[in-house]
């Protein structure tokens, strides 16, 4: 396992429902479970990739590690202090040094503000001198590709969605942080233009050893950046693991279904059956069990009673997926009868 | 389909088959408002064979979705301008009446959208809008055309069809209501379906599904497809030919094999060494440098000649000609020379 002394973001039992009220006195109607104890760290240098469709919870698990969203429940851990707890870290300082882009680049610009004084914001706040923090907005728009002195003066309006998006990574890096939450930053972004972005921030990582968690529904944005990969699916983990054994041999079902949903990009070998039928289920009062029995092909009567745990069924320790086929003992048919290391048959799966 | 189809009279090298279902000569649509005039389509030509698959891929800004509305006559009359020649089955639709344009669309030629939510009339029942359009195009009883409409939900595999059909669109998920949109489109068999990225609000798991459904109903019902998207996977999956578009023009067409594998033009050539693809780990990627071209105020010559890394100096005289590589495969480009004959 990670020596502590590695790892830089600690997340355990994340937790955040969201009430829906209605009728006449606004009472509690139902509940979204838009994060439901989700854990995992974040190692010093690495890019954790999130993947998982609309409403997996993956922008919430964002908002609640920069604390955007209050947490229902749990603890975040930023290297080796906690986080808004007593004698830990404050929120201000956890922000100083975790810094978020978001998709849309326009409406996370403030309109009024120019480029300079957007960029200039987050260190003046922090007790840096106006002119030092006007000199340093200068300092990185030049890192981000944009030549400072056309750009300085300029308004969000008056700038392409690939250089607004440049704006808003040099506005995160303004404070100097050491993790950066991307969350989709690239969607909105025509292909060509994507391309620059997603270099700008290998080149970024690697000059200023910051580490990453890289949120994005397109898996091939995913597989090229990330060196670990988180798959969400309606407010749970149900699979982490490193880039090439997720990627290669998936072990949850529904992590091989969001893979061999991407288009083949080769005319002759295109997608002949869809691997799911229907679309994923609201999250609101979301199936009890193991949340993907419903679209499951291998669901039986012990997926729908209980929540299977996130499990290390293969050689490499830092692999886990939450299915009850691969827990020994779990009351799955296809899962391994005693408690021994799984067997070769487990990597029929592979794609 | 109407019997007077007649066939395109010039570009004998698109003739390969000999009636085609669309020809599209020299389309031009302009934006004009009272300061700028924006030129979205500058030259579109194209025809497309019944029962063929022609997926127009390009990024935002590039015409692609004026393109598909031009052909409907869907853009603003007064605030748009088109010229060229647009027909559909023989028929002119530049010189329609409106009234012989309500009774084109819907009933031969068929569009879906990227957002059916906004496509559907939030206040009335899908059953309600398929209904409404079978009784006005074929002319059916209330309780034949509900009928129909039940057929036509079973067909894009709606589970339980009659339950959904008393269902406002609000009341289905993405993806169920995308399949609605498509029956809506089917209810009067066209001959033509446009399809404006019916898959870009949708999650992968879905996309596919849908892709998949496209793809069966077209074989199936042997309607001809014109389909816009900016995702090249998208494109491979459905189309038997790709047209690349550029600032408003076709830069480069041909079967989607050729296309993927041998892209002649420089903007095709970097559209597709930019997709970020699976085994790309650790190499850096060939981004296009700078930005779109600005519409307001097109470049002189080649539009794409300010990106081009081979640009030259005869590149921003005139805009290169089509130049035809095979009778299927065009590009406009001045590096590419005609086919030896």
């Amino acid at each position: 396992m990670t020596a502590a002394a590695d790892i830089l973001l600690d997340v355990r039992n994340l937790k955040r429902y969201f009430p829906i009220r209605g009728g006449l006195l606004q009472r509690q109607v139902a509940t979204v479970q838009a994060v439901d104890d989700v854990s995992f760290v974040v190692r010093k240098g690495e890019t954790l990739g999130i993947v998982g469709e609309s409403g997996c919870g993956k922008s919430t698990t964002a908002r609640l590690l920069m604390h955007l969203l209050k947490l229902d429940s749990g603890t975040i851990t930023f290297d080796g202090q906690a986080v808004d707890a007593p004698g830990g870290m404050s929120v201000r300082e956890l922000r100083r040094n975790l810094q978020m882009v978001f998709q849309d680049s326009y409406s996370s610009l403030n309109p009024r503000c120019t480029i300079e004084s957007t960029i200039a914001y987050g260190p003046s706040v922090h007790g840096v001198p106006p002119a030092e923090a006007r000199r340093r907005a200068r300092d990185i728009l030049g890192k981000v590709g944009l030549e400072p002195d056309l750009f300085v003066q300029r308004y969000p309006h008056e700038l392409s969605g690939g250089q607004r998006q440049r704006i808003n990574i040099a506005r995160a890096l303004a404070l100097e942080p050491r993790l950066i939450v991307l969350d989709e930053p690239v969607s909105a972004l025509d292909k060509s233009v994507e391309a620059q972005v997603l270099n700008l921030l290998v080149d970024l990582k690697t000059d200023l050893a910051l580490t990453y968690i890289f949120i994005s529904h397109d898996l091939n944005v995913v597989q090229y950046l990330s060196d670990r990969v988180l798959v969400m699916y309606l407010g749970k983990v149900v699979e982490i693991g490193p880039v090439e054994a997720i990627y290669r041999q998936p072990q949850h079902p529904y992590t091989r279904a969001l893979l061999s949903a991407m288009p083949s990009m080769d005319p002759d070998r295109r997608v002949d059956q869809p691997p799911l039928t229907g679309d994923p289920p609201n999250p609101i009062n979301p199936p009890p069990g193991c949340r993907f029995h419903t679209r499951c092909a291998h669901a039986e009567a012990c997926c729908a009673l209980s929540e299977p745990p996130l499990y290390n069924n293969v050689a490499t320790t830092d692999h886990h997926t939450a299915c009850h086929m691969l827990i020994p003992g779990s009351g799955h048919s296809a899962a391994p009868g005693t408690a021994t290391p799984p067997s070769p048959a487990k990597r029929e799966h592979a794609r | 389909m109407t019997a007077t189809a007649v066939s395109s009279p010039s570009r004998g090298a698109q003739a390969t088959r000999s009636d085609p279902l669309v020809s599209v000569e020299d389309l031009q649509v302009r934006f004009i408002s009272h300061e700028t005039t924006i030129s979205a389509v500058n030259g579109v030509n194209f025809t497309l064979a019944p029962g063929e698959v022609l997926c127009i891929l390009g990024e935002s800004g590039s015409g692609k979705s004026v393109t598909l509305r031009a052909l409907m006559r869907l853009l603003p009359p007064r605030r748009s301008q088109l010229s060229g020649r647009i027909l559909i089955g023989g028929l002119d639709v530049m010189g329609l009446s409106r009234a012989e344009l309500t009774d084109l669309r819907g009933s031969k030629v068929a569009m879906i959208f990227q957002e059916p939510m906004t496509a559907f009339d939030p206040v009335f029942t899908i059953g309600n809008q398929i209904m409404e359009t079978v009784i006005q195009h074929d002319g059916l009883s209330r309780s034949d055309a509900r009928k129909r409409a039940l057929e036509l939900l079973d067909m894009v595999q709606i589970s339980s069809p009659a339950r959904r059909l008393d269902n406002y669109p609000h009341e289905m998920s993405g993806g169920m209501r995308q399949r609605a949109m498509i029956a809506l489109a089917l209810s009067c068999r066209p001959s033509l379906l446009l399809a404006d990225e019916p898959t870009t609000a949708l999650d992968a798991t879905v996309q596919i599904q849908i892709l998949q459904l496209l793809r069966r109903l077209q074989r199936e019902l042997g309607m001809a497809v014109l389909f816009v998207t900016h995702d090249v996977g998208v494109a491979v999956e459905i189309s038997d030919r790709i047209a690349v578009m550029y600032a408003g023009r076709f830069v480069e067409t041909g079967p989607v094999r050729a296309i993927i594998r041998e892209p002649q033009h420089p903007y095709t050539q970097g559209l597709l060494a930019s997709t970020v693809l699976g085994g790309m780990r650790g190499r850096r990627l060939e981004a296009i440098p700078g930005t779109p071209v600005n519409l307001l105020d097109l470049p002189p010559g080649c539009t794409f000649a300010p990106r081009c890394k081979h640009a030259e100096a005869i590149c921003t005289k005139a805009v290169p000609a089509e130049v035809w590589l095979s009778p299927t495969r065009m590009a406009r480009c001045v590096r590419v020379g005609p086919a030896p004959v």
